[in-house]
């Protein structure tokens, strides 16, 4: 039974898209994350990922069509299927919401977090249809420099948009969504004025937080890795193992779990990455508990997984799922949450390129995973070709490691995932 | 330029458009030889004797239908209502006859009076002696209105009302009769219908008539030395007819209006302004257009709380910023 792609709603004011470009042609084989065409929005340029696996049997449109929303744009089936006939529009009201289904972070994340879920595709709009507000001023302004208000955040009472707003927006250029973009936050009907009392894990979390940044001295280093061979790992697993029922060994793995695994695995080359500043002494490790941050409401967890360098990534994968879970559903006992050597954050499911989180207590250094970024750079022969570039930023604490243990640390995770089958050995 | 005060300004007026045409006459309850309730025509029954300065029952309504009907016949009557609220006991003459004679006659006949007297709470002078009425006669077609904020204006003012040919009110303020303003001594008119920029801003625009207009300067010039806003201050000065361009230039400059008046709100003269604002100058508007005006009830007798209900600076520039917010 062929499965019908149609033409995401990528945008609260989109009703038609322009297939820009198919990136997969009739009689390919497809897979799910695969990227099979891309979609001029009213707003940008976006691709449209694949959620099934088999071969591209139909292009129900030809490159530069305009395709209502909801309408079939291909249909992906099994080697010599017929594709099933092109309906038209479903009712507007019934239009689908995009494919992935994506959390929005209700607020700004915190500066440490981790994601639950592999990063979504394109930026889905809100569904709400929320109207923009804007002074009649702005509106015209907006007009006469040609800018979008929707991508305007707005200042004045309510989220309206003011003409200040609209004389500091740069004008948007249509720009493919990087493929680990989260969507922007909806906008709010109306901005309110809040006091919010300081629960008790606001609390902890600035308390620990000023303790480490006052008394760690933090260094901070920087390394790019070629996020190509992990995606493509990631995609050969989740290729063999996602379709699977659970009994059989299926499972999903995120990006998360593989810099998990990853990291654990770069402390056994680096052993002394894996240290607590301990006043008269340092403490090396013998094991690799690792933290990793969980936003939830109104705040940020760091669940621990023990001993994970002596887990594959199954196991990895698997205890982290059980620990956002609970860490969602604030069911974490404090004993999942001590105890760690050291910690990774990852901001890069919100396109955040590169940061540096706070050292956690205790540990010796934090990872700051970005996103994997489509850029041009230059390969082995000197040319310039698109690579997935990934940052990764770590933040020392100079009292117990100095920069060139942070960098022979870096050094080897970026080995480790720009050659992941080193996670074998 | 000699400083002088706004009562002395309507009394120069006066005493200059009678010696200019005999046709001028002032009517009104104790305006002759009591010298005026607030002594406006002192000494002007005395310079100029009966004729010109007369004395009437205490009936507002008789003593305005026969300013209109003398009118009619080319006297020019300025009449003294002692309160504007008085004028509600010449309702039908005044709203009536006065506003649409010219129109009901197809032309033939005009009514060239002036209404003056002062308008204004504050005095905690009660409920029924305290009606701002111009939103009341600006809603007349046929009547003009006019609010001076100042001596100078005053003079001004009541010298193109007294020239002009259709019944034009004239709003006084007991609470600037006392005032000082710079007024020169040479001769000069006020244009009916054109308004005056007391102060240029960028940031906002403060819109108001009256005594209302000299609050919002001084809480513009607050504003300006407390939050670095500039404010623009548009004093009407008339209401009808209603310098629309210079409201709507400044609106259009500033992208902000507050309007000021000391009329209640419910169908006061800013719900006009407001209504003009937003139909001429939508496109330049960056927030709502806001309102200061008189708390929507009966004008209270305690003077504290009629302090607060009409409005006052604390009020204009609190709502000043919310408008900036």
């Amino acid at each position: 039974m062929a499965t019908l792609i149609d033409m995401p709603k990528l945008s609260d004011t989109m009703t038609v898209g322009t297939l820009v470009r198919w990136l997969k042609n009739e009689g390919d084989a497809v897979a799910n994350g695969d990227m099979i065409a891309e979609i001029e929005t009213d707003k940008a340029t976006m691709e449209v990922e694949c959620f099934d696996e088999g071969i591209l049997i139909k292009h129900y449109c030809s490159e530069g069509d305009e395709v209502a929303v909801a309408d079939p744009i291909a249909a992906i089936g099994e080697a010599g299927e017929e594709a099933p006939a092109a309906t038209s529009s479903a009712p507007a009201a019934a239009a689908p919401e995009p494919v992935a289904a994506v959390e929005a972070p209700a607020a700004a994340p915190a500066p440490v977090a981790a994601p639950a879920a592999p990063a979504p595709v394109a930026a889905p709009a809100a569904s709400t249809g929320a109207r923009i507000k804007a002074s009649p001023l702005a509106k015209k302004i907006a007009a006469e420099k040609g800018l979008d208000l929707a991508t305007i955040q707005g200042s004045g009472p309510g989220g309206r948009i003011l003409k200040e707003d609209v004389l500091n927006a740069k004008p948007v250029a249509a720009t493919p969504a990087a493929a680990t973009s989260a969507p922007a936050a909806a906008p709010a009907a109306t901005l309110e004025e809040l006091v919010i009392p300081v629960s008790n894990m606001r609390k902890s979390i600035g308390k620990a937080l000023v303790a480490s940044k006052t008394q760690a001295p933090h260094f901070y280093l920087q390394i790019e890795v070629n996020g190509a061979p992990l995606a493509k790992l990631r995609a050969e697993l989740n290729g063999k193992l996602a379709g699977l029922p659970p009994e059989q060994g299926g499972v999903k793995f995120s990006v998360n779990d593989l810099t998990l695994k990853a990291a654990a695995e770069a402390v056994r080359r680096v052993p002394a990455i894996n240290r607590s500043w301990e006043g008269d002494s340092i403490k090396q490790h013998a094991n690799v508990h690792l933290a990793f941050g969980v936003a939830i409401d109104d705040g940020l967890v760091t669940p621990v997984i023990r001993a994970a360098e002596t887990k594959g990534l199954r196991e990895i994968g698997a205890e982290a799922k059980v620990l956002i879970k609970k860490a969602r559903s604030k069911k974490l006992t404090p004993n999942e949450m001590s105890g760690s050597t050291l910690t990774v954050t990852n901001l890069g499911m919100f396109g955040i390129s590169d940061f540096y989180g706070i050292i956690n207590p205790n540990n010796a250094a934090i990872l700051s995973i970005g996103a994997t970024i489509k850029k041009p750079v230059v390969n082995e022969h000197d040319e310039i070709v698109v690579g997935q570039v990934m940052k990764i930023g770590l933040s020392g604490d100079h009292r117990t490691i100095d920069g060139a243990v942070g960098a022979q640390y870096l050094q080897a995770l970026k080995e480790i995932l720009e050659t992941p089958a080193m996670m074998l050995v | 330029m000699p400083l002088i005060t706004y009562r002395e300004a309507i009394k120069q007026a006066l005493d200059e458009e009678i010696q200019r045409d005999e046709n001028v006459c002032i009517m009104g309850e104790e305006v002759a030889e009591y010298n005026g309730a607030y002594k406006v025509t002192e000494g002007l029954w005395a310079k100029h004797g009966d004729k010109r300065v007369i004395d009437t029952p205490i009936s507002e309504a008789a003593f305005s239908g026969l300013a209109i009907g003398a009118s009619m016949l080319g006297i020019r009557p300025v009449i003294e209502m002692m309160f504007m609220s008085f004028s509600y006991v010449a309702i039908d003459q005044l709203f009536n006859n006065a506003s649409f004679c010219r129109y009901m006659s197809g032309g033939l006949m005009n009514v060239p009076i002036v209404v003056r007297g002062p308008a204004n709470g504050g005095t905690s002078v009660g409920a029924t002696h305290s009606h701002t009425i111009e939103y009341m006669v600006a809603n007349h077609p046929g009547l003009k209105v006019v609010c001076p904020s100042n001596a100078y204006d005053a003079k001004g003012l009541m010298k193109a009302a007294i020239r002009d040919n259709d019944p034009v009110f004239v709003m006084e303020n007991t609470l600037l009769y006392g005032e000082q303003w710079e007024v020169p001594e040479e001769e000069y008119i006020v244009e009916l219908g054109v308004a005056n920029i007391l102060k240029e801003g960028t940031d906002m625009t403060i819109i108001s008539h009256g005594r209302c207009a000299m609050l919002s300067l001084e809480a513009a010039k607050t504003i300006e030395a407390t939050h670095g806003i500039s404010v623009e201050v548009v004093d009407l000065r008339s209401i009808r007819p209603l310098d629309e361009e210079t409201i709507l230039n400044s609106v259009k400059k500033t992208g902000r209006a507050l309007l000021v008046e000391e009329n209640k709100p419910y169908c006061g003269v800013d719900a006009q302004i407001s209504h003009l604002i937003q139909l001429k100058a939508f496109d330049y508007l960056d927030a709502p257009v806001h309102r200061v005006s008189s708390i929507d009830a009966p004008t209270i007798y305690s003077k504290p709380l009629e302090d607060w209900q009409i409005p006052n600076q604390e009020r204009i520039i609190a709502m000043a910023m919310k408008l900036m917010a």
